[in-house]
């Protein structure tokens, strides 16, 4: 089977973005890709757009066709949605096609544009991942969804409140260290607890914010990734689904995609979950990130406040987990986050983090949860590293 | 009077607004109506059209609504539609018959609420959509003193 490398990433800076448009962010992470990669427009087979919301928040479907036209070339072009796991379900679509022998580089972008709404249309929104009939329609929000999980989390497993909140506390000070973050202040554990109340028990400062911003990586196969300076290899690809709605699961406490996910992403890479040096997980309320490192067996099950209280999931830390300052922190524009989280990976791989960089970083994972839990990507990724055998 | 209609109205999303669209799921919604599998007996809450055992024989079949809080949370952020009430609590319930939903809690603070909590289904108003609109209706939860 065709191995494939990335061989560009470019992300535009997330926050608030006024001054840019829908239209605005992808052309400028595709441009970026494309200057990284060293290649022209000209060169790209294929492109896959993770999107969920433009329909709803810009009036703007059919960003195929936008993302071809914005570099001028007339090549298959598609969006994929698959709500917060949109960009990492497109970045499958263009790793497929090149496995499959349709391409020979692909170009995959995430983007949201978000605050072009007000924050209460975007929350109806973005409801649209869970179970309209029977969730939406009851009255829920994401945050009251993930809020339920987090109260049979803490009832199961004894995690405090205050446990809970360093998720946060971590995120931002990594935050502090990513130029491209939404956020670059620090907060306390007192100030996640104080901050008003979304959804019982989660506050504010649970919740990854609404954020615009794209981010976009060239994906190429083996004997042309090998050409170029510093390719990282995609050593593995999972995705497993589950439920549309939560009431639907088996259980409320873990989110059983995610392992599927990523036994099959480690099987294919031939590497145990104790190999990978820099991680990157779905974090878009804190309980996700505490369900995440646990499904992922990162960590033991139930473990999570001791080992946070630990500072083992910082940077530096034996576990460091979401360098980049995660969604908390980094911000969450939907579609962008999985493209984002490779971003991070390749900048950590490439030996490029700057302050946030984890020491000699040889295989990074990426965890991206569309819904509860309902679509789960997991990705491997490697760096080129003799007499490694990848 | 027309003018103030929109205004209240227009962060309602459309299929919000529909009345066919729940008009077509009353059965579920009004009456908590599932369905049993005729080949395994596996009872489903929303109707299944396939079961787990493959089968796609089904025959409705009616919950008796008495159940039990899995977890819950209460609601301090809404969508516009759910403004006049909030908060609100909302919760999984798990159906005697093995079933499990989502529903609001009525009447009821977050503070009077404990995981195993028994409870039964109450009708009760979800929302309108502003003065002139549809009134939507469904099956809400209550704790059993």
């Amino acid at each position: 089977m065709e191995k494939v490398g990335i061989i560009g990433t470019g992300a535009t800076k997330f926050g608030e973005l006024w001054k840019q448009s829908l239209r605005d962010l992808l052309a400028e992470s595709q441009l970026k890709a494309i200057e990284d990669a060293k290649i022209s427009e000209r060169d790209i087979d294929m492109i896959f757009t993770g999107n969920m919301c433009s329909s709803d928040f810009s009036g703007q479907s059919h960003l195929g066709s936008m993302a071809a036209e914005i570099l001028n070339v007339n090549v298959p072009s598609v969006r994929v949605e698959a709500a917060c796991a949109s960009g990492s379900v497109a970045l499958r679509q263009g790793i497929q096609a090149i496995k499959a022998g349709e391409a020979d580089i692909v170009l995959v972008n995430g983007v949201e544009k978000m605050t072009d709404v007000q924050t209460r249309q975007a929350t109806t929104g973005l409801m649209g991942a869970g179970d309209e009939e029977w969730e939406g329609f009851n009255g829920l929000t994401f945050c009251g969804l993930y809020a339920m999980m987090a109260r049979a989390y803490m009832h199961k497993y004894r995690l405090t409140r205050e446990q809970l909140a360093l998720v946060s506390v971590k995120n931002h000070k990594h935050a502090t260290f990513n130029p491209i973050a939404h956020y670059h202040n620090e907060i306390t554990v007192d100030q996640v607890l104080n901050s008003s109340i979304i959804a019982d028990p989660l506050t504010l400062l649970d919740c990854s914010p609404i954020t615009d911003g794209g981010a976009s990586v060239i994906l190429a196969k083996e004997n042309i990734a090998k050409k170029f300076e510093s390719p990282i290899w995609v050593l593995g690809s999972g995705q497993a689904n589950d439920t549309l709605s939560l009431h639907g699961r088996k259980s409320l406490t873990e989110i059983p995609a995610t392992t599927h996910a990523a036994q099959r992403a480690l099987m294919q890479a031939k590497i145990g979950v104790d190999k990978v040096n820099v991680t990157e997980v779905h974090d878009c309320f804190s309980i996700a990130e505490v369900m995440a490192i646990e499904d992922l067996g990162l960590i033991p099950r139930g473990e999570a406040g001791r080992i946070m209280e630990e500072g083992q999931t910082y940077f530096d830390g034996k576990v460091p987990i979401n360098s980049c300052g995660g969604l908390k922190a980094c911000g969450h524009p939907i579609g962008a986050t999985g493209i984002k989280q490779v971003w991070e990976i390749v900048k950590q791989l490439r030996n490029e983090a700057g302050k946030r960089q984890i020491g000699n970083a040889d295989i990074g994972l990426t965890h991206n949860v569309g819904g509860t839990g309902s679509t789960v990507v997991v990705n491997v990724f490697g760096r080129d590293r003799e007499n490694k055998g990848y | 009077m027309f003018l103030d209609e929109i205004e209240r109205t227009k962060d309602i999303k459309m299929h919000r607004q529909s009345p066919i669209m729940r008009w077509r799921k009353y059965p579920e919604r009004y009456r908590l109506e599932g369905n049993r599998c005729n080949l395994c007996g596996r009872i489903y809450f929303p109707k299944k059209e396939l079961c787990e055992c493959s089968s796609r024989e089904f025959s409705a079949f009616q919950l008796s609504g008495k159940g039990k809080i899995l977890t819950y949370t209460e609601i301090k952020s809404s969508p516009e539609e759910f403004s006049e009430m909030t908060p609100y609590c909302v919760g999984i319930i798990e159906l005697a018959e093995g079933p499990k939903i989502t529903a609001q809690i009525a009447d009821a603070s977050v503070d009077e609420l404990n995981i195993g909590d028994p409870v039964e289904p109450v009708f009760r108003k979800f929302f309108a959509v502003g003065d002139s609109g549809i009134i939507h209706y469904g099956i809400k939860f209550k704790k059993i003193e």
